[in-house]
């Protein structure tokens, strides 16, 4: 199987610092075989675009606990658009109310993952769509 | 309660029992264990309020004095916040303790680019000492203390706290105010640091040194083992790596010439409930007596009150859970109960809504009666430290003790925890065990109730706190009036002031409250730092 490693970059945007959840699934990923690369905290939506594009990255998954995963997330496919790198998977996870969840797939965020969420669904989700 | 990891047998009896910190708990003690692990009262535990404090740090518990009640409180602009808090004081809150929004806690100013989508939404926006005249308008500071949860610039608001106090006309010498300001555990768990390791760690010294000083009342710093213990550590390695970082802040003032036992009596603690209830009992009352023992071991500290581990039980945030949110309702008695059980001076409780955001004015009250009905109402208060003398929990007691201790030794091995900090190797560590207890549950090896093991399949929906954007325009609109409007002559003057004294490493507190008192904001203040000092770089861990 010389199949190619997914490349998964983690982000974790805005000013929160709560990144046991981020750190939780670098680990889960990881131990998925796939390769992740972790920004660490306090980063802009740029920032994030411009590791993606330097770490040529799969997937960018977003860990958001503050509350802000709407505008954050409008942010990013908008930029990843003007880039013109819309074609990676944006998967988000954190504490995200049911209520948003429509508003976030209409943006076309791939994956949704709220706190809680079997590493399973999200290896699965990760696997199906970045492959395709 | 989820827990600990519960072997069974077909027949569903349990087999084996063993709690998060490593300890095997067995299914029947009686004397011959207080035997075994040599118990003896008067060293162990000591009557109540004698050393070593296992029991109590006060001879009649709870029946001499209730425990303070401290709800995290704050929202929105300082309006909104001053009317919750005086809500929840009306309603017999006895304490407070202050959430910032991030921004605040970040030191950036409502009107810059970073803080966009974040002024008001997690805690209350701070820009300047105006306010804080708001937030604590028609609050009495001679009587209520204050919390102010937040780190990388406790040193800023601990100063913008003195500077509100005096413009109200108190004195200095009668309030009382508790920073947070621990910056080791942000950089192992929460996240909100800015400044480097070492000049971080020396504006905490400050501040210690500035409260020995001017602020007889204030407690200068609230170690926070809470959020290790939320970022995935146990709740033996919480008790470890707490008490090694107030060793690293007691080290920064004592190599300034001053003793131990002068000022280790202010030092506080913030410590987490969730989880097992006996591991937590034990582990309270295992953290008072290593505290008091090691200080007077390493630090000759003889004082009785100096020796005291006091501080704030609560929380249990990472216990609440997103799924069937009124469990945590249920949850939240359990964890009150425990911090009640342990001897805690002070409480607080995450709200049953806080797995989705930060709490409604009816959870966060509903917290407040969880205390009130406990105390008042079922009898906690009746004799203190009602489980001494209990063949298990004696025995738990002793085995955390010494579980806690090869915790500090594993920590001390690698060069201590200021060196485990800046390498990593405590933020691995702790990420580790997030992971693997994570991997458990989905697994079904421990129980969360509700989240895989009798689940509903549908989430109920409860009615959650709004964010309201309309707070943050306010914030900026009334930030820019206020720089229109204050003395910008004072203001450069005071900054540059703060600045000479960073660069020269000279206690920079007096220069911070001269800063707010002529208005200058916080992201103003916090970037003087950021000129002077330079910024954290996270060591990589993955």
């Amino acid at each position: 199987m010389a199949e190619k490693k997914i490349r998964v970059l983690l982000g974790k945007p805005g000013l929160d610092g709560h990144d046991r959840g981020a750190k939780v699934i670098a680990h889960a990923l990881k131990e998925a075989g796939m390769e992740v690369v972790y920004t660490g905290l306090h980063q802009t939506v740029p920032s994030i675009v411009n590791q993606a594009i330097q770490e040529d990255v799969d997937v960018i998954g977003l860990s958001i606990m503050s509350g802000a995963h709407i505008p954050i997330c409008k942010k990013l496919m908008e930029m990843l658009e003007e880039k013109g790198i819309q074609d990676k998977l944006v998967v988000v996870g954190g504490v995200i109310p049911n209520k948003d969840i429509p508003a976030l797939k209409a943006m076309g965020v791939g994956g949704i993952f709220p706190g809680g969420t079997h590493f399973d669904e999200i290896i699965q989700v990760i696997i199906g769509k970045a492959a395709s | 309660m989820g827990v600990a990891t519960y072997i069974k047998d077909e027949k569903d009896a349990i087999k084996e029992v063993i709690l998060q910190s490593g300890i095997k708990v067995k299914p029947v003690y009686t004397p011959e264990d207080l035997k075994g692990i040599g118990f003896d009262y008067k060293n162990d535990l000591g009557d109540p309020g004698e050393f070593p404090f296992t029991r109590s740090l006060h001879p009649l518990g709870y029946r001499s004095r209730n425990w303070t009640t401290r709800q995290y409180t704050g929202f929105g602009t300082p309006e909104e916040t001053n009317e919750r808090f005086k809500l929840m004081i009306s309603h017999g809150q006895t304490g407070l303790n202050v959430a910032f929004d991030l921004p605040t806690q970040m030191g950036y100013d409502s009107d810059n680019p970073m803080a966009e989508g974040e002024v008001g939404r997690v805690g209350m926006a701070v820009d300047s000492l105006r306010d804080f005249e708001i937030a604590f308008k028609d609050i009495e500071l001679n009587r209520i203390g204050a919390g102010l949860t937040i780190n990388a610039v406790a040193s800023v608001m601990l100063a913008m706290y003195q500077a509100m106090a005096e413009k109200f006309g108190y004195k200095k010498t009668e309030i009382s105010a508790t920073p947070q300001n621990d910056i080791l555990k942000e950089m192992v768990g929460r996240g909100a640091w800015i400044y480097p390791v070492e000049p971080a760690v020396r504006l905490i010294g400050d501040t210690i040194e500035y409260s020995i000083k001017e602020l007889p009342r204030c407690n200068p710093v609230s170690v926070a083992g809470y959020h290790i213990r939320e970022s995935g550590c146990t709740p033996a390695q919480e008790i470890s790596y707490a008490l090694l970082i107030a060793f690293a802040y007691i080290d920064n003032v004592v190599a300034r010439g001053y003793k131990a036992e002068d000022f280790v009596g202010r030092f506080s603690f913030n410590l987490n409930v969730y989880g097992n209830l006996w591991e937590n009992v034990a582990k309270f009352r295992a953290a008072r007596k290593l505290w008091a023992k090691l200080l007077r071991e390493r630090y000759d500290v003889q004082d009785r009150k100096a020796l005291f581990l006091r501080g704030i039980f609560g929380g249990g945030g990472s216990g609440m859970t997103k799924q069937q949110p009124e469990n945590n309702i249920v949850r939240g008695a359990y964890y009150a109960l425990t911090a009640a059980l342990s001897g805690a001076q002070t409480t607080a409780l995450c709200s049953f809504d806080e797995a989705y955001t930060i709490p409604t004015e009816r959870a966060a009250l509903l917290s407040l009666r969880t205390f009130q009905v406990l105390m008042d109402e079922i009898g906690l208060r009746d004799t203190v430290d009602p489980l001494a003398g209990s063949y298990f929990v004696e025995t738990l007691t002793k085995e955390m003790e010494a579980k806690i201790f090869e915790e500090m030794e594993r920590i001390e091995k690698v060069g201590g925890m200021v060196e485990a900090v800046s390498s990593g190797y405590v933020q691995k560590e702790v990420a580790r065990q997030a992971f693997e207890y994570e991997k458990r549950i989905q697994q079904g090896k421990v129980t969360k109730v509700g989240v895989n093991k009798y689940t509903e399949g549908v989430d109920m929906e409860v009615e959650l706190h709004e964010y309201n954007e309309e707070w943050a325009r306010k914030q900026i609109e009334q930030l820019k009036e206020l720089k229109r409007t204050r003395d910008n002559k004072a203001a450069t003057g005071a900054l540059m002031a703060l600045e000479k004294a960073a660069r020269e490493e000279k206690n920079v507190m007096p220069y911070l409250v001269d800063c707010c008192k002529c208005y200058t904001t916080v992201g103003e203040m916090a970037n003087v730092f950021r000129d002077v000092f330079g910024e954290y770089v996270e060591p990589s861990i993955f």
